[in-house]
């Protein structure tokens, strides 16, 4: 059984008829070549599959590819600009030695992208806490969570600057 | 590719129950939290899916006229635990929800599911027992409402007619105004696992030193939730001490059903009965407008 849905992946619209039975991680990888989501579990305990949903962290392996009907998706892809430049949170991630194997990246980096644009100030303990839903097996967690400290860091103070008049 | 052979949607709580009443081998799916993981792993197959994620209406949290607490069934985690009226007036709830998942899990998980999922883990479970929640179930000729603790029958197992869906659950102005209550999740670690217990303790207090009621929801104390009634039964019109605390904590183990499994063996399940029971209690004391024991 087929159903048509309409949605985008990084802004790009695709309108197309999925298998109920897919996930929306496979049919990412699978279709449409978005690797960067991978597959660790399958049952949506270590995050490595987490995309955003209309901005907010979902485990793509538990998330049925119908139900992206109507959806705003943005995968590891479409976090770097369109040039390649690293965001802020990529940057992080990198100078605060993040990462490792690579493996649960695209997802810590997806959480922390979502964090930053909630615009929201965070205690250590609720980053922690928004973190949760990852696991890594290579860093201890305290690489990722400077560079989750240092991306929420940069944001306040990018809007500070913007709250001076200061356009860069 | 999940084993699945057929996919139907509802866009409003009465197109759902149509459906269903054509096809009752339908199974209903809210955040697929549950059902994705038991075709995952082999223990459904052949589905054929009801969504109700389109169900705006079920997404809704008030507080009616009356001052009933309405929780829509498809509210999620993330929902109940943000939501300002649940924050203010029955915070158990919202620190139950909280405690569940992580955030990608709470981003789609339901409350609804949870319930009808019927594990004692719930982790809503233990704090709608002690709120003694009362569930709306719907089907196409009509609604019925139901004390959640005449809903949990088993292991897996809810008072769920063929037909019917759960569509909102009321908590009563009588069951949460004047109460302070206190959650606690006893786990191996603070994220992503599953309770060895769970306790949900709400007191009212006569002046400031008498018990007027207690309740107590336990959550992984038997093979569903359950209510220390003995224990509350003593409490009434207790002295609000160490030692009628202490009491009833050993009162709340008799309610108790706990067995040995692999995650904590019975023993270990009464002694936190006895114990978490007690810690509830104080700062529920505190929470109700009592003092603070010591």
């Amino acid at each position: 059984m087929f159903k048509r849905i309409a949605f985008s992946v990084n802004g790009k619209a695709f309108n197309f008829e999925v298998d109920i039975r897919e996930s929306l991680l496979e049919m990412l990888r699978n279709r449409l070549g978005y690797t960067g989501a991978k597959k660790g579990c399958g049952v949506g305990e270590c995050g490595a599959c987490s995309v955003l949903v209309d901005g907010k962290p979902y485990d793509s392996c538990i998330y049925l590819a119908v139900w992206a009907d109507g959806k705003a998706i943005t995968t590891i892809e479409g976090v770097a600009s369109k040039t390649g430049e690293l965001s802020q949170v990529q940057k992080a991630f990198v100078d605060e030695g993040a990462v490792q194997c690579g493996f649960c990246t695209p997802g810590l980096v997806l959480t922390t992208t979502a964090m930053v644009d909630s615009g929201k100030e965070y205690t250590r303990d609720e980053i922690k806490r928004e973190l949760s839903g990852h696991l890594c097996r290579c860093t201890g967690y305290q690489g990722i969570l400077k560079a989750a400290e240092k991306s929420l860091d940069g944001s306040n103070n990018s809007k500070k600057e913007l709250r001076n008049g200061n356009y860069e | 590719m999940y084993d699945i052979i057929g996919y139907y949607e509802a866009e409003t709580v009465s197109e759902a129950t149509a459906l269903l009443a054509e096809n009752p081998n339908l199974r209903l799916i809210a955040g697929g939290t549950d059902v994705l993981i038991k075709m995952h792993g082999g223990q459904i197959e052949d589905a054929e899916l009801l969504s109700l994620r389109k169900i705006k209406s079920l997404e809704i949290i008030r507080k009616a006229e009356d001052g009933t607490i309405v929780i829509g069934a498809m509210a999620t985690f993330t929902q109940v635990f943000h939501d300002p009226i649940l924050r203010e007036l029955i915070p158990i709830l919202t620190e139950a929800a909280i405690s569940m998942g992580g955030p990608q899990i709470r981003n789609i998980a339901t409350i609804g599911g949870n319930v009808c999922n019927g594990a004692t883990s719930a982790d809503s479970a233990s704090s709608l027992f002690a709120l003694n929640a009362h569930l709306k179930l719907e089907d196409h000729q009509g609604e019925r409402v139901v004390p959640i603790r005449e809903f949990y029958l088993g292991p897996g197992k809810v008072a769920l007619k063929p037909g019917e869906i759960l569509t909102e659950i009321l908590i009563s102005p009588a069951d949460y105004q004047g109460f302070g209550g206190r959650y606690i999740k006893f786990a191996m670690r603070e994220a992503m696992d599953i309770a060895t217990l769970a306790v949900s303790v709400i007191c009212k207090l006569q002046g400031k030193k008498t018990f007027d009621q207690v309740r107590i929801g336990l959550g992984v104390a038997g093979p569903t939730p359950l209510r220390c009634l003995e224990a509350e039964a003593y409490a009434q019109g207790k002295e609000v001490s160490v030692e009628t605390v202490a009491e009833i904590g050993k009162r709340a183990v008799n309610s108790a059903k706990a067995r040995t499994s692999w995650r904590a063996s019975k023993d270990y399940r009464e002694h936190l009965v006895e114990e978490l029971v007690q810690r509830a209690l104080k700062i529920a004391v505190v929470n109700a407008g009592g003092a603070e024991l010591v």
